[in-house]
């Protein structure tokens, strides 16, 4: 193969590869192929057991007696004659996996769930080996646990796996693991330190680990025939090594998030010379991908109905980013870009993988004509500024999860859920009792007095309890991710990481809108608090109206931009595990619903028990002044406070766009470019009637394939619980005729 | 610039009024009664907020990242009623590089609303009907205006799309569009046929407003109504949207 050499060539840099090698596409999508017959066949395999999934109440079967590990697995084939790339998760698809790693509990109770028992032999095991989760709890303070059952910090990652982190897959078939492990060795060889400190012994131990778990790679794609020690060849082995990479990484981890990076440009390359020296063709090549890409959608976890409750619809976040702009300022749309996303259409809609366009206003025309035509038909991308997540991550950065943007390989972050602020600032009211059960949770302070809410009051209070709550935030991770090192490593995502990498502490919050609206509300209207008789406040009288969040109003929407910079500052002058650099997101996934219900009335008028707005969304059917000005109103929120991503979802009914399929894809380009032109981060497409969605609620098994974007990830609609379906539906749809 | 206009309500995002994404500002007044006029609260001159041309170029310019393919949109009620108002807000439009679009039933005087009508970028055109007699019953005032506004935008070469509302047993009659198309054909400066199918989402307006709604009983056109009356227009080579 005749690649430009480079620095590539004589350490690990793929990025350098990439940009020596990689050609830009402007053309359109009409090279595309239609599925091979192949592909068909095989689709039609794997819609049956999907299908059977779902008749089997959304797990088709366990593996209750062995360990997930690289190797743990004997091949497993879905039909070796029709796949053109291979491997799964177990020795059957759609099989489930243990890992109990994480937490051993959460398997019993998954397992219970599912009417299955643990084998003996691993109970045996977990009598005498320690689990992160079992490590967590030896740690937690008594305030750790009542924050955390209280649900002002919620959905840690301190029973399950963390996720969020992304191996450089691309890393295996550009070298070979020969390559990456003799790099591994030297590294062991010849790190020395002035004194065997903390730091010092838990990387050793952590590159012993990553040698481990990259001959066990090898053996595991040798299990399947493959000699993955050597560099990939052409085309079909770029794919097929990559995807060993990944398997690997979801046969060890069951993380919340396990992204797949940024890998459609980089194979590309591999296309490239395979085409012009005539050794596959469009076809062929495309069908390589369809297959991967099913594979993709065949990736599956073993998880609790209460984890459903918080991250609904079986999510995994294969997300893979696509585009975006070269340093050089070449745009880095390929053909495979397209490729990538042709899947889409030749195998249907789908949330996994999680397709992310990096967008920027200097993509081709072409493309985003593509990617806007194909968000018309599936609803399934989403779009993030390239223009803003550049000029802090480069031009190599992939998506962990929804918005989380990091370096490949030089970057991984701590992933740390949410804190949920509205929650936060009824402790404030309410002196830092709970608003539901009426316990004292945060340090004691005097409570609002007096019959009308004053701004300057609240929010000094407010401020108070956000400084107790950032605090014991980090804190808290900090306990989790010392515990995930070391009873839980991802030994082999953190072998395709360079030996020295940037942590990140990806806190989060929740309820972004409502605590802006409250605010406002008690700034420009009147509220009154309505007290129990336990001198909690658990409603409040609203007279006068105020300005919302979502309405470009700048009374409201500075409200917003000022709670997140407040909040980001007080969590910045924590003390990190391993200095990881705190940072944020606005990203709630589908738990809007259930911080919703976990917290009282709020003084936005909003009741208890009812959902928040999911991410950095305005309040469900409070943005009146349309789509643009909602949009307005989330641009305005200050990315550099929130590093970690803010998350953004849009619905729009198809006939509100345009009166043609032409007009409709223009306006819908015109929309994204004055969204991220504005300052928009993240943007997640919906283009759908709301009378759909209410039939395939009650007719699920006619829409096995409908997709809709909520925060930050694609669901099957009809995977969602049906409060989440109507939290989906009760959100705002834009629409005018 | 001190002339103020009379405003009934703006919309930061529209998707069907004119090219691309449009700021569309809804002028208060109108002269004619359309009997299936969806936004009747337009009608009456005295109501609506009042504006100054800065005020309305500053609430416009904010939205100004959104407007690049398309522009701003004035609609209504008849915005050329206002016509010196719109004048002025259609020099400043320009000034600013901005698109723009009158959306207009053409029932002012060109004598009067010409300098505005040279100003914008393009017209939207509804002429309502073809024949005096159905324009009268339809909107209570004849078509010659509306006619004429149609022969100078095609002496000065101004775009025109033409929008014409589908109403069964009314504006949907054959006879009646064979006569429009054939009438319109002859025009180059036409770009655009867009045929709108009558809907009564409008309806709760006109009982607010305790007027009779005349169309309660009227239905909505099939599929291959809208499909027959679009073949009309395409058939004279006019091009359909």
């Amino acid at each position: 193969m005749a690649f430009e050499q480079g620095s590539w060539n004589r350490f690990v840099d793929v990025r350098d590869f990439i940009m020596r090698n990689f050609t830009p596409y402007d053309g359109d999508e009409s090279f595309l192929m239609p599925p091979s017959s192949k592909t068909v066949q095989l689709w039609d395999k794997v819609k049956d057991v999907i299908n059977e999934e779902r008749v089997r109440g959304g797990v088709y079967d366990i593996d209750t007696d062995v360990i997930s590990t690289i190797t743990s697995h004997n091949a497993g084939y879905i039909d070796q004659e029709l796949e053109a790339i291979v491997g799964l998760q177990t020795d059957e698809a759609l099989k489930r996996s243990v890992m109990p790693f994480g937490g051993i509990r959460l398997v019993r109770n998954a397992l219970k769930a599912y009417g299955r028992k643990l084998s003996p032999e691993i109970e045996k095991v977990f009598k005498y080996r320690k689990t992160h989760n079992d490590g967590v709890f030896d740690a937690y303070t008594e305030e750790m646990r009542k924050a955390r059952s209280s649900g002002i910090i919620t959905g840690l990652p301190d029973a399950y796996g963390r996720g969020r982190i992304i191996g450089d897959y691309r890393r295996v078939p550009l070298y070979g693991v020969d390559f990456l492990l003799a790099a591994k060795e030297q590294s062991i060889k010849s790190l020395t330190y002035e004194s065997m400190d903390d730091e010092a012994i838990r990387q050793r131990e952590e590159l012993s680990e990553q040698r481990r778990s990259l001959i066990a790679l090898k053996e595991m794609g040798a299990s399947y025939g493959f000699d993955i020690s050597r560099p990939a060849e052409d085309t079909k082995e770029a794919i097929q090594w990559l995807y060993f990479a990944y398997l690997a990484a979801i046969k060890e981890q069951n993380g919340a998030a396990m992204s797949l990076g940024r890998t459609s440009t980089f194979l590309d390359i591999y296309a490239e010379n395979d085409l012009r020296e005539g050794r596959y063709t469009e076809s062929e090549i495309q069908e390589m991908v369809d297959h991967f890409i099913m594979k993709l959608r065949l990736v599956r976890f073993l998880r609790t109905p209460s984890y459903d409750e918080l991250f609904s619809g079986d999510p995994t976040w294969v997300t893979e980013a696509l585009g975006g702009i070269a340093s050089d300022g070449r745009h880095m749309v390929t053909k495979m870009s397209y490729r990538f996303l042709h899947t889409l259409t030749n195998l249907g809609a789908a949330p996994e993988p999680n397709m992310t366009v990096l967008w920027s206003f200097r993509l081709p025309e072409n493309f985003k004509k593509y990617c806007a035509q194909l968000s018309v038909e599936t609803s399934s991308i989403q779009y993030e500024s390239d223009e803003l997540m550049r000029k802090k991550f480069g031009d190599d950065y992939a998506i962990a999860c929804c918005v989380s943007a990091m370096r490949i390989g030089k970057q991984m972050q701590y992933f740390g859920a949410r804190a949920n602020l509205a929650k936060a600032l009824l402790y404030a009211i309410n002196g830092g009792r709970d608003e539901i059960s009426g316990e004292q949770i945060a340090p004691e302070l005097l409570g609002v007095r007096g019959s009308v809410l004053d701004y300057d009051d609240v929010m000094k209070k407010f401020e108070y309890v956000c400084d107790w709550l950032s605090k014991l935030y980090i804190n808290t991770l900090n306990v989790i991710h010392y515990m995930h090192d070391k009873y839980c490593y991802e030994s082999i995502q953190m072998a395709l990481h360079d030996d020295e990498v940037l942590r990140t502490q990806a806190c989060g919050i929740a309820g972004l809108s409502v605590v802006a609206d409250s605010l406002s509300a008690i700034k420009y209207a009147k509220v009154t608090p309505i007290r129990d008789e336990r001198e909690i406040v658990v409603d409040y009288k609203i007279e006068g109206d105020y300005p919302k969040f979502g309405n470009n109003d700048p009374r409201a929407d500075d409200i917003a931009v000022d709670v997140v910079k407040m909040f980001m500052q007080k969590v910045a002058r924590q003390r990190t595990y391993r200095s990881a650099k705190p940072t944020m997101s606005i990203l709630t996934i589908t738990s809007n619903v259930i911080y919703g219900k976990y917290t009282g009335s709020t003084p936005d008028g909003r009741h208890h028990g009812e959902p928040f707005a999911p991410g950095a969304n305005p309040m469900h059917g409070r943005d009146t002044h349309g789509c643009i000005a909602s949009m307005m109103s989330v641009a305005r929120l200050p990315y550099d406070y929130c590093e970690d991503g803010i998350s953004y979802t849009f619905s729009i009914v198809p006939d509100a766009l345009g009166r043609n399929e032409e007009d409709k894809l223009t306006n819908l380009l015109g929309l994204m470019d004055g969204y991220f032109n504005e300052g928009g981060h993240h943007i997640n497409v919906n283009v759908l009637n709301k009378e759909i969605l209410l039939h395939a609620m009650d007719h699920p098994e006619l829409y096995p394939q409908l997709t809709i974007r909520v925060s930050g990830y694609a669901v099957n609609f009809i995977k969602l619980t049906r409060e989440q379906q109507l939290d989906v539906i009760n959100r705002t749809f834009h629409s005018k005729f | 610039m001190d002339a103020k206009g009379r405003i009934h309500s703006v919309e930061s995002f529209g998707a069907l009024d004119g090219p691309g994404i449009r700021f569309v500002v809804f002028f208060q007044g109108c002269p004619l009664r359309c009997l299936y006029c969806h936004n009747p609260d337009t009608w009456d001159s005295a109501d609506g907020t009042e504006y100054t041309v800065n005020e309305l170029v500053e609430k416009i310019k904010k939205y100004g990242s959104f407007l690049a393919k398309g522009g701003v949109t004035l609609s209504g009620g008849e915005p050329l009623l206002q016509y010196e108002f719109v004048y002025a807000l259609l020099k400043e439009l320009k000034r600013q590089g901005i698109h723009t679009a009158i959306d207009t039933s053409g029932a002012v005087p060109l004598a009067k609303c010409g300098p505005a009508v040279q100003t914008a970028d393009m017209i939207i055109l509804d002429i309502k009907a073809i024949s005096e007699e159905l324009c009268r019953r339809v909107t209570g005032a004849d078509n010659r205006h509306a006619l004429r506004l149609l022969d100078f935008c095609e002496e000065i070469g101004k775009p025109v799309w033409i929008r014409h509302v589908l109403v069964p047993d009314l504006t949907m009659d054959y006879r009646e569009l064979e006569q429009m198309a054939d009438y319109l054909k002859g025009y180059r400066c036409i770009s655009r046929i867009e045929l709108l199918p009558f809907h009564k989402m409008g309806e709760y307006k006109w009982e607010a407003m305790n007027s009779p709604y005349t169309l309660t009983l009227t239905r909505e056109p099939t599929e291959e109504e809208i499909e027959r009356a679009k073949k009309i227009f395409a058939d004279r080579g006019l091009t359909i949207k």
